[in-house]
């Protein structure tokens, strides 16, 4: 049955596959971003009571749930490199979490960017903001983790062992609006069937997250490929590729 | 040699008394942690001035970020000098569980570090005011809550112990895995001060003392292999 995912375990199958896919992701994130942009920022209705400024959320919302997702990607390729000794999941790993760690940047600074405005407060010491800013820092631990190691094999395997531990904080900071009454509002998007906004502000949100999460796909492709050259640089096909590409270089000078 | 056929108690027991007799050979291995503590917690007073009523306010929160940071600089001896001379590396071929291994030498931690912290607390606790209503919740926090900071220690100890440089790493490591702990345990003893039922609290420190206990040992193991390659 997972016959067809086998070859990919080798990182030559798979570092031309994601070189194929990269020209499509990369198309689509640049046709859905600039839709959903555009919509969100120019033609979506102001809210009722908080104006313009809430178009900020087309930006917060995406960045914070993919902080999430990407965490929750690493730990996935965590486990299956611990379980099933699959190296090329640390380099996915790796390549995942300076993007995490990006994107739960972004969701703090624009959702400080936001409270300024509608809570008065840059900050405030609530569950949500308290356990994002925990992510930040788990993030940070993985990527410290990842760099004290001069074994790229063992790196993984530590990071992917402080992943797992740190992966009790998901559903803390998924749920910490509904267990804590805080400022920060409830959740209106997630709920499919019948979401708490209106359909105008839902549709240019759609094309942000869609875009934005095709970009993470995009950038977590690029850094896989170039972990998975740091890591094979001494096999044949990788210095092939090299010499391809310096023939190649020479030939355009001349 | 008859120490393979060791029921699990007795490896227990003989790591529990090891650990124990080489830190009591140590004195001031378990001293200064504690000396730390104190010192720390005595700073706050000085630079934030003397007044009784904003002292009480803080003193929670003062005291248990103290206990974590003697307990952080603690750490680095419960796997780091077994490791340098090699006894971890045959703790880990011998053919009894790691686990048990694992909790044995984490419980010897914290008698040694952790214990002493709860019995200086309510000294500590009289010089910045606490309120008298909350020497009850300190207590039960701090008996609940430094086990915790022992066992998920152990993860980042055993993470950073192959690593030359790990002291700084380590707290980067560990001190987020912490944060959830410092809040339960603070709000506890702020919501005694106010002479309200603080059982909530102490029920998610309770349970994130067993979640830890049962869970710990098992990422503290695979960290090790990982560590001694």
């Amino acid at each position: 049955m997972w016959k067809w995912l086998h070859p990919y375990a080798n990182p030559e199958v798979s570092y031309h596959f994601t070189g194929k896919l990269i020209p499509w992701l990369s198309a689509l994130t640049a046709l859905f971003l600039s839709i959903g942009i555009t919509w969100a920022l120019a033609f979506a209705p102001a809210d009722y009571q908080q104006g313009d400024s809430f178009r900020i959320f087309y930006l917060h919302v995406p960045a914070a749930s993919l902080s999430m997702g990407i965490y929750v990607g690493m730990a996935i390729a965590a486990f299956t490199s611990m379980v099933w000794q699959f190296k090329l999941a640390d380099a996915s790993a790796a390549a995942m979490a300076p993007v995490g760690a990006t994107f739960t940047a972004i969701a703090l600074i624009t959702g400080a960017a936001w409270g300024k405005p509608m809570w008065g407060t840059w900050w405030i010491w609530d569950a949500r903001l308290t356990s994002e800013l925990i992510l930040l820092f788990l993030y940070l631990g993985v990527i410290a983790l990842h760099n004290a190691f001069e074994d790229k094999n063992l790196a993984g395997k530590a990071a992917g062992i402080l992943t797992l531990v740190g992966v009790i904080n998901i559903p803390i900071i998924k749920y910490s609006v509904e267990w804590w009454n805080t400022l920060h509002q409830g959740s209106t998007v997630s709920k499919l069937g019948k979401p708490s906004m209106s359909i105008d502000m839902l549709w240019p949100f759609l094309f942000c997250f869609l875009g934005f999460a095709l970009l993470v796909a995009t950038i977590i492709c690029i850094r896989f490929r170039s972990e998975i050259l740091a890591r094979n640089s001494i096999r044949p096909w990788v210095r092939a590729l090299v010499a391809e590409h310096l023939l190649q270089e020479k030939n355009n000078a001349v | 040699m008859p120490s393979a056929n060791l029921s699990y108690r007795a490896v227990f027991a003989l790591v529990l008394k090891r650990d124990l007799t080489i830190a009591l050979r140590h004195k001031d291995d378990i001293i200064n942690p504690l000396l730390f503590f104190v010192i720390v917690v005595t700073l706050f007073p000085l630079g934030i001035g003397p007044e009784a009523q904003t002292l009480s306010r803080i003193a929670p929160g003062i005291i248990w970020v103290a206990a974590l940071l003697a307990t952080l600089l603690s750490l680095d001896r419960l796997f780091k000098s077994d490791h340098n001379d090699g006894s971890l590396e045959q703790m880990l071929l011998s053919p009894q569980p790691i686990f048990i291994l694992v909790l044995a030498k984490i419980v010897a931690h914290w008698l040694i570090t952790g214990l002493p912290l709860i019995l200086v607390a309510p000294l500590l606790a009289v010089l910045l005011h606490l309120n008298e209503q909350s020497y009850g919740a300190l207590m039960l926090t701090l008996l609940l809550g430094t086990p915790i900071l022992s066992l998920l220690g152990a993860i980042g100890v055993a993470l950073t112990v192959g690593i030359k440089k790990g002291g700084v790493l380590l707290s980067l490591l560990v001190l987020p895995l912490y944060i959830p702990v410092l809040i339960f345990a603070t709000s506890a003893i702020d919501t005694a001060a106010l002479g309200l039922p603080y059982s909530g609290q102490l029920a998610i420190i309770a349970a994130l003392f067993f979640g830890s206990l049962t869970l710990a040992p098992f990422a503290v193991g695979a960290a090790l292999k990982v560590s001694t390659n």
